[in-house]
């Protein structure tokens, strides 16, 4: 008998819902320790890290594999369920006039497909809000901090001193972790003279030489700050938006982390109870901690 | 308990045959006992049916002591009615009040084509069992005595318990998406658990799962309504077996 069994029954097709949808758990968690890091550290410190770290996870090799099995997961996760929706519908032609299934069957998992839409419609304005500016067009600004430098502006004749003048100077992060003055003022003249070149969009090029002197990082967490902000006329359409989504995807997994286990032949009569209250509290935690996120951002500016 | 009688309005699926269109229609009927079973009821309209020389509505029953697994009937929204573990026959009248209205439907499958009214054609349960629902025994005449092998007492309850399927297939009419492994998980589990089956557990939850995928049965969403609405509570616990024992076949025999 040819392996064909193992894509193409029923069962099989139960075994790869049961095994992305699993995995793409486990994406929920990665995600969401990076996502917290947006409110567990405020300021330039907070900025620095947050920005830092999605350079890191966007220039890791493993973490770029990983990324890689995420979207097919996601793919697998998506066409499998639409797949096993049309069979399913196509299985009871005519409906039943009068139904009760509220007598047997719990809300959430008579709904998996419309909840998983919900969650798919979500992650397309999710990507295109962040991702496609962070990864397709590069729209995003690089990280720069003004910070105020002491300029020399003379000497002192009868002394020697150096006589200097503070004044505000732009600074974009290295990623080699130095501020790297971009700008210099003559403050005699007011005239303005660029230290380095910017180009293809986040490198640092010396001005004479041409040489590379290195890179910045990308400022998402400034974008992901004014998507949220209170000044930002769109931003309380996004926070509920946000928080609604996480409450679609709570009711999914209220029913898809157990029943994964389910699927891949995993009931014992010990096991299962303590799976199915992990799952609850998966399934609350996890979207509840997401969605907090936007709404503490959207409250503190 | 004294009997009491109700008046009931029903809403009975009709339809001629396989192929005409059915519609629900409504009847009156009263002085029903409520001590009669919902078959009795059934009976009682037919007869005032037939007085009233109108055709009487087919449904299946046979034991009516909720053992054969025949009779069936999709009342009030639910696969033998509004009583968990017991089949329509064993079913009461008393479960319902005067003047109440009850909606009847057949059971809803691709893979149940309606013959007349309320029966269904359920053959293709048979055709499952028949694919590998069995165990091959020499009946030459030195047959084995089936207790001459031990079997461990926790492996004969769950056999027994999965065995305790009277195939009536209220799994796939309270299932939201038709799907009939409660019913096959049954039957697979029954033998996967048990010395006499080991031997062909393989090919027979290939072939079983193969057949049912064929009779057009629809897939699992782990809802949990078939163990809630079998007559006979079969647990779930028999699809997850199934899920692990078609694993193990489909990676032995690729």
């Amino acid at each position: 008998m040819s392996n064909s069994v193992l894509f193409k029954s029923s069962i099989a097709k139960k075994y790869f819902m049961a095994l992305t949808g699993l995995f793409l758990c486990t994406f929920l968690v990665g995600h969401l320790l990076g996502n917290l890091q947006l409110i567990f550290k405020t300021g330039e410190e907070g900025r620095r890290a947050f920005n830092e770290y999605a350079y890191f996870m966007g220039h890791n090799l493993f973490i770029k594999v990983l990324s890689y099995v995420t979207y097919i997961a996601l793919i697998i996760h998506a066409v499998d369920g639409i797949m096993l929706t049309i069979q399913n519908k196509k299985a009871r032609p005519v409906s039943y006039a009068y139904n009760n299934p509220k007598a047997n069957s719990g809300t959430a998992s008579r709904n998996m497909a419309i909840l998983g839409t919900l969650i798919l419609v979500f992650l397309a304005t999710h990507m295109a809000n962040f991702w496609w500016k962070a990864k397709i067009t590069e729209e995003i600004p690089l990280h720069s901090l003004v910070k105020t430098v002491d300029y020399p502006v003379g000497q002192n004749p009868a002394t020697g001193e150096m006589i200097t003048k503070p004044i505000e100077v732009t600074h974009y992060l290295n990623t080699n972790g130095t501020y790297q003055q971009f700008k210099v003022k003559d403050p005699s003249t007011g005239q303005e003279q660029k230290l380095f070149e910017i180009k293809n969009k986040h490198e640092f090029y010396d001005i004479t030489s041409g040489v590379k002197i290195g890179e910045g990082y990308k400022d998402l967490h400034t974008v992901v700050m004014t998507f949220f902000d209170k000044s930002n006329s769109s931003a309380l359409f996004g926070v509920l938006f946000y928080v609604i989504s996480m409450l679609v995807l709570g009711y999914h997994l209220w029913h898809g982390f157990a029943s994964a286990f389910q699927s891949l032949g995993l009931n014992h009569p010990l096991y299962t109870p303590i799976i199915k209250k992990i799952g609850m509290a998966f399934s609350i935690v996890v979207p509840f901690l997401f969605a907090i996120i936007p709404v503490i951002i959207y409250m503190n500016h | 308990m004294a009997s009491k009688f109700i008046n009931i309005t029903l809403k009975i699926w009709r339809q001629k045959n396989s192929n005409a269109k059915g519609a629900l229609e409504t009847y009156s009927l009263n002085n029903v006992s409520t001590d009669s079973s919902f078959l009795e009821m059934l009976d009682q309209l037919n007869e005032q049916l037939i007085n009233e020389k109108q055709s009487p509505i087919t449904f299946d029953h046979d034991c009516r002591e909720g053992i054969c697994g025949m009779c069936s009937l999709y009342i009030n929204g639910r696969a033998h009615g509004p009583d968990s573990g017991n089949t329509t026959c064993q079913l009461h009248m008393r479960k319902f009040k005067d003047g109440d209205t009850i909606y009847v439907e057949p059971w809803r499958s691709r893979a149940f084509p309606i013959i007349k009214d309320l029966m269904v054609d359920r053959s293709a349960f048979d055709r499952i069992q028949q694919a590998g629902g069995f165990v091959s025994v020499n009946t030459s005449g030195r047959t084995m005595d089936a207790n001459a092998i031990p079997i461990a007492k926790a492996d004969a309850d769950k056999a027994f318990q999965a065995a305790a399927c009277i195939g009536c297939g209220a799994c796939v009419a309270s299932c939201k998406n038709g799907s009939a492994m409660l019913f096959v998980g049954a039957k697979v589990s029954q033998y996967a658990l048990l010395p006499q089956g080991k031997v062909e557990a393989t090919d027979r939850v290939l072939n079983m799962v193969r057949q049912m995928d064929e009779e057009g049965f629809g897939n699992c969403t782990n809802t949990g309504a078939c163990e809630i609405e079998c007559p006979k509570g079969i647990s779930i616990e028999n699809i997850a077996r199934m899920n692990r024992e078609f694993l193990k076949g489909a990676l032995t025999k690729a």
